[in-house]
């Protein structure tokens, strides 16, 4: 596919949890193209991870349309396991598979969707380890490793599937401050390579030097989106600033 | 004084014994064979309901929550009448003797009736081991694009398998009690061989006492040790 391309584009998706109680999200539109980086931040509760879970369905929207390759997966006959493969998703708390090894948390979904054979998926899954200086850990069990080893598995773990996008919900905010450096450096690598990534991310300096675009999120909608120089220099919007000399007097 | 002990309604009067010991011995084995035998036998409709419990359709959802609901609600006794000479009224059995004392004819509806009791009690208790695992893990393996099926039998029942197993267990234990209602229609069960032999020595309470202390010697250690067993695996997890 080639690069500059719309991947996905969501269109005026609505979400609300609790029967209409909680509205997470307010008419949000937005498009990502292919190789593009995203970063998308806000405060707490805002609606980043809800927004971010609806591009591969673990949230279903109310309303709107979300497609994937011009394809409206929101549809009701869509079968969307099929295109969760294509979409890697990574999560704040990991969700490694406690009761399987290392190796067996890599090669589970490519086995088991028939994708690839045992000797191929073990090879893979090795030459994925290798990358991020784990071999030697394949056949440990989640619990003996530590945070940042965990969330690079989980990472390499949905690149096992050869996904076209990879989503990241707040990826090193679970870290030792000591350990958020190695994930982001695998993502930084993720990144060059030519990954299409959507980043829920407290990490402004990863907003700022890896993202193509950043994206501001407010009570539920997108109050604000620019490419990082712009965004953090002159932000437009009252909310947008009010939210950057907040967050940017802690840094 | 002695009346009280070793009378024919004495306490302890076990005079009984070296002439229909027998009984207590295969009674023994019998009630082991319904208890263990009805909890293996519920599980995999246990399973089913557990599922059909959790599914997100309403009817399906519904049906499970109607038969553990009729189970939990009706007695034990009144249910295995029922099954008994309704059900396998129309589900003949033949008479084949195993073991040497265990009438299928009679077993097989006994244990039948426990079991489809028991699987009201163990859905729930797959339910409960199913819910107890992270969401995130069935999150995780879904945005693998592994099926709703795929990740319950390959992610999440795995792990629940932890928490279902003692109370599975604690189950079994319970149908070693429940089971001396199937002394009703002739299963030579610990109860029944109680009944028998106090009503063949008019010793009246004896055998019954012994029958106790054998529900008792089989239980208390069983359920002593799965408690330990228990604490040891959750020792195990928090390494
Ligand atoms: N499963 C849910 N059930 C009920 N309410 C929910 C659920 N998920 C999210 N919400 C609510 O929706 C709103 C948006 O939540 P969301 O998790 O998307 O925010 P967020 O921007 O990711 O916040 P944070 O930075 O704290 O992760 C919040 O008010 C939240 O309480
Ligand atoms: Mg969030």
């Amino acid at each position: 596919m080639e690069t500059g391309a719309k991947l996905i584009s969501v269109q005026n998706i609505t979400k609300t949890f609790n029967k209409g109680a909680v509205v997470a999200l307010k008419d949000c539109s937005i498009d990502i193209a292919t190789g593009e980086v995203v970063a998308i931040i806000g405060p707490s509760g805002s609606g980043k991870s809800t927004l971010l879970r609806c591009l591969n369905l673990l949230d279903i929207p109310d309303s709107g349309r979300i497609c994937f390759h011009d394809v409206d997966i929101t549809g009701k006959k869509m079968n969307i396991d099929l295109h969760r493969r294509k979409m890697g998703m990574v999560f704040q708390h990991f969700n490694l598979f406690p009761h399987m090894t290392v190796q067996k948390n890599i090669t589970l979904a490519p086995l088991k969707l028939g994708l690839k054979t045992k000797s191929e998926a073990d090879a893979q899954a090795l030459a994925l380890l290798e990358r991020i200086g784990l071999a030697d850990k394949a056949d440990e069990y989640p619990a003996m490793l530590s945070g940042g080893q965990k969330q690079r598995i989980a990472i390499i773990r949905a690149l096992a599937m050869h996904p076209e996008v990879m989503l990241f919900d707040e990826p090193t905010s679970a870290l030792d401050p000591e350990m958020v450096g190695e994930v982001l450096d695998l993502m930084y690598a993720l990144a060059k390579d030519g990954m299409t990534m959507a980043v829920v991310t407290h990490e402004m300096g990863f907003a700022r030097e890896v993202a193509h675009r950043v994206v501001f999120m407010d009570e539920g909608a997108i109050v604000e989106e620019n490419e990082p120089r712009a965004f953090f220099t002159s932000p437009r919007q009252d909310r947008t600033q009010k939210f950057l000399a907040k967050v940017l007097r802690v840094m | 004084m002695s009346e009280f002990f070793f009378g024919s309604a004495g306490f302890i009067n076990f005079n009984f014994l070296p002439k229909y010991g027998m009984y207590f011995i295969q009674g023994v084995e019998y009630t082991l064979l319904l208890s263990v035998g009805s909890v293996l036998l519920a599980i995999v409709p246990a399973l089913v309901l557990a599922l059909m419990r959790l599914s997100k359709n309403r009817l399906v959802r519904g049906l499970s929550g109607a038969y553990i609901a009729v189970f939990r609600s009706t007695p034990l006794l009144v249910q295995l009448t029922i099954i008994y000479f309704g059900v396998f009224y129309f589900i003949k059995v033949p008479n084949i003797i195993i073991f040497g004392f265990v009438d299928l004819s009679r077993f097989i509806p006994g244990v039948v009736a426990l079991a489809l009791n028991s699987a009201a009690y163990v859905a729930e208790i797959i339910r409960a081991g199913i819910l107890a695992v992270d969401f995130g893990q069935t999150e995780a393996a879904r945005s693998l694009g592994l099926s709703p099926l795929q990740s319950m039998r390959l992610v999440v029942l795995p792990q629940a398998i932890k928490n279902i197993l003692p109370a599975l267990a604690n189950e079994v234990i319970t149908m070693v009690k429940e089971s001396s209602i199937c002394s009703t229609y002739g299963m030579m069960e610990i109860m029944w061989a109680a009944k028998t032999v106090s009503g063949t020595t008019y010793i009246s309470v004896g055998p019954f006492v012994l029958a106790a202390l054998i529900y008792f010697c089989i239980n208390f250690p069983a359920g002593k040790a799965i408690e330990a067993i228990e604490r040891r695996m959750r020792r195990g997890d928090r390494r």
